[in-house]
């Protein structure tokens, strides 16, 4: 600048005057000042917000999906898996395809081809085309590279076991979460937790660095039965072979290890396939082993003969008046099938005498025997975990009358699930123990609760042992090879509406376990409303315990304690020599 | 002291590059990496399916219905067997 003013350069000196000069340099120094303020104001101010959008076109937050833990029973059998499936959705406002391409699409989605052109002219900005698709096809359809069109990972959950086992397992619905049996009682177990974590990613889509986890994915934990899935699969084909032949309205059953008190088998007919929900209704899902209740019957007899026993009011020999096969309380009679005449305390329990049992009961102050039932677990939860069990009736003793002490003693007027039922039975299947029963492995023996002394236990067992003689009610139960102990029950159902029961309408349960000398197995069979003539606990539900029971005792590799010519059932000539 | 300085000069240049290629190497062994986890949970994905289709295929009724119309097997009578308890004490212990 200076060179311009040079005064020894006369011929180029412009007089100019000084406030030009000023005017530039105030112009350039309010230049400075408004960059420094504008680098002030975006450096300092508004940093965050800008590096925030600077980050947002290449950094990514990417879910990661977890798994849902499979269920499995206890030998490691998967029983309920996910399977990875891709679900396929659009948006609409982001769609252009082909006329071709939609063609192929709404092929591989076996779906009209107008159907999936109107989803994708919707208005909405997010539009499933197909949920839970295998990930081959997913796969073929995101190659036809429509834009606007995205894959969602997704878990479909897949029971291979399909109906054997439904009722405990339940099912889940389209998210994952469980809605019935073990997929809604171990929710939180199964569930994992999705992760997310945030990425690099260069122009093309790829990862290239791992900025930081913001939660790490957690897989559900598995949940481990106590399930057998052969044993399950037994009880489910025998039950549903009797449920047919006696063409009856449903049936149950159930098989615990008498040790540990684990649940070995639960399963009930009608039955659905979890796999396809259509299958479904309120009477099929339905777990009736726990969350349906009944009048049990003659299976109740052996309660009030133990706690008779166990206060010594009765011996196993005392001898009952029972002659004439019927008794008169108040207005009401209480009938046996037959006039058997007088009979032993025993043999109360072998023929099934109501009169006896209800002349044994009414020996016994009500309270003694409410405390005994209850003890034994009725009108009580059975503390299985299982959503929506029934806790059964059990009526307070200081309101019973004496013919409801009577008829309580054959199972009337008491109401019990076959769950509870059976888990009382472990009384008389150990010496006294009241078993704790869970529907999960369980390795070591389980401590029950003792209710009864060793003796009655013992007693109770010879008297349930003689029951499926061949002169007693269960006869039917006997298996090749094994002495067998247990009870029938015969009940008149209630009436729905009216107060009474209906006459030609019945529950046929048996209740038993073997080996009798060293119990293993306890099981459960209750057939609803057999209406192909025979209706007697004795003839359409001990068959099926006797069948179930001597496969599960040859899956569990049980010795036999009894010689195996003890009744002739098969008819099929042996094969195999004995080799030892 | 220019000797000095070009020498520190030389120095930091090479470091530079250095950055540049351990930043690039860490890059390209992430992709690794991205890959191979992506392989793993492809694996994984295949391996529940394969366990879905062996339980699927082991399922006792299929296996029961092959055995008995296929093969035309049929269960051996209890006398054809021997049940012996290797713990007496115990009959859990129990095997064929």
């Amino acid at each position: 600048m200076k060179i311009l003013f040079n005064p020894s350069r006369k011929s180029a000196a412009v007089d100019l005057p000084e406030w030009r000069s000023r005017l530039i340099q105030g112009f350039l120094l309010i230049s400075l000042i408004i960059l420094v303020a504008r680098a002030v104001y975006l450096q300092a101010l508004n940093k965050d917000f800008l590096q925030q959008q600077g980050q947002s076109r290449h950094l990514r937050v990417i879910e990661q999906n977890s798994q849902r833990g499979s269920i499995k029973d206890r030998n490691g059998e998967i029983l309920a898996i996910s399977a990875p499936v891709k679900s396929v959705w659009v948006d609409p406002k982001r769609v252009s395809a082909t006329s071709e391409q939609i063609g192929q699409l709404a092929d591989l989605l076996d779906m009209n081809k107008a159907t999936v052109q109107e989803r994708l002219s919707s208005d909405k900005r997010f539009v499933y085309l197909k949920r839970q698709l295998p990930p081959e096809r997913a796969n073929k359809i995101a190659e036809l590279n429509i834009k606007g069109l995205y894959l969602k990972h997704e878990f479909y959950r897949y029971y291979p076991s399909r109906e054997l086992a439904a009722h405990i397992l339940g099912f889940t619905d389209v998210d994952g979460r469980g809605q019935e049996g073990v997929e809604l009682a171990w929710q939180d177990v199964l569930t994992g937790e999705d992760g997310k974590r945030r990425v690099i990613k260069d122009r093309i889509g790829r990862v290239v660095e791992d900025v930081g986890q913001i939660r790490s994915p957690k897989s559900g934990q598995d949940v481990v039965l106590s399930i057998d899935s052969k044993i399950q699969y037994l009880a489910y084909r025998e039950l549903a072979r009797a449920v047919k032949e006696q063409h009856a309205k449903a049936g149950s059953i159930v098989a615990l290890d008498v040790k540990t008190g684990e649940v070995l088998a639960m399963a009930n007919y009608p039955a659905f396939n979890p796999n396809q929900r259509a299958s479904m209704n309120n009477e099929v899902i339905r777990n009736r082993v726990l969350v349906d209740t009944f009048e049990p019957g003659s299976t109740l007899k052996p309660f009030a003969i133990a706690v008779a026993l166990e206060t010594g009011r009765v011996k196993a020999n005392t001898l009952m008046e029972t002659s004439g096969g019927m008794m008169r309380i108040g207005r009401a009679v209480i009938r046996d099938v037959r006039d058997k005449g007088n009979l032993t305390v025993s043999q109360v329990i072998q023929t099934s005498s109501n009169v006896g049992a209800a002349k044994i009961a009414l020996l016994l102050p009500p309270k003694t025997f409410w405390e005994m039932l209850n003890r034994s677990g009725f009108g009580t939860e059975t503390g299985i975990g299982f959503p929506g069990e029934a806790s059964g009736q059990l009526r307070a003793y200081n309101k019973w009358r004496p013919i409801e002490q009577a008829t309580m003693s054959y199972g009337h007027g008491i109401s019990v699930s076959l769950m509870q039922l059976v888990r009382a039975y472990t009384l008389f299947a150990t010496d006294g123990e009241l078993k704790p029963i869970t529907l999960l492995k369980r390795d070591t023996p389980a401590v029950g609760q003792k209710v009864i002394s060793r003796e009655t236990a013992q007693s109770v067992r010879k008297m349930l042992e003689l029951a499926v003689q061949p002169e007693g009610t269960g006869s039917g139960a006997r298996i090749n090879g094994y002495r067998v102990a247990g009870k029938t029950g015969t009940a008149h159902k209630r009436l729905e509406k009216r107060k009474g029961y209906a006459s030609d309408r019945y529950i046929s349960s048996f209740v038993g376990f073997a080996p009798a000398s060293d119990p293993r197995v306890i099981m459960a069979i209750m057939i609803d409303e057999p209406s192909d003539g025979r209706y007697y606990g004795g003839t359409v539900a001990a068959p099926v315990f006797s069948r179930v029971m001597e496969g599960t005792l040859r899956i569990l590799n049980v010795p036999f304690d009894d010689s195996l010519g003890n009744l002739v059932t098969s008819p099929v000539p042996a094969r195999l020599e004995d080799k030892g | 002291m220019i000797k000095l300085n070009i020498f520190l000069f030389m120095v930091l240049v090479i470091c530079g590059l250095g950055i540049v290629t351990a930043r690039y190497e860490s890059r390209k062994l992430f992709m690794e990496q991205e890959e191979a986890q992506q392989l793993t949970e492809q694996l994984e994905t295949e391996w529940n399916q394969l366990r879905l289709e062996q339980t699927t295929l082991a399922m006792p009724a299929r296996v029961e219905k092959i055995a008995r119309k296929e093969l035309g097997m049929t269960m051996p009578p209890p006398a054809a067997g021997n049940i012996l308890a290797i713990h007496p004490d115990h009959s859990s212990g129990a095997t064929e």
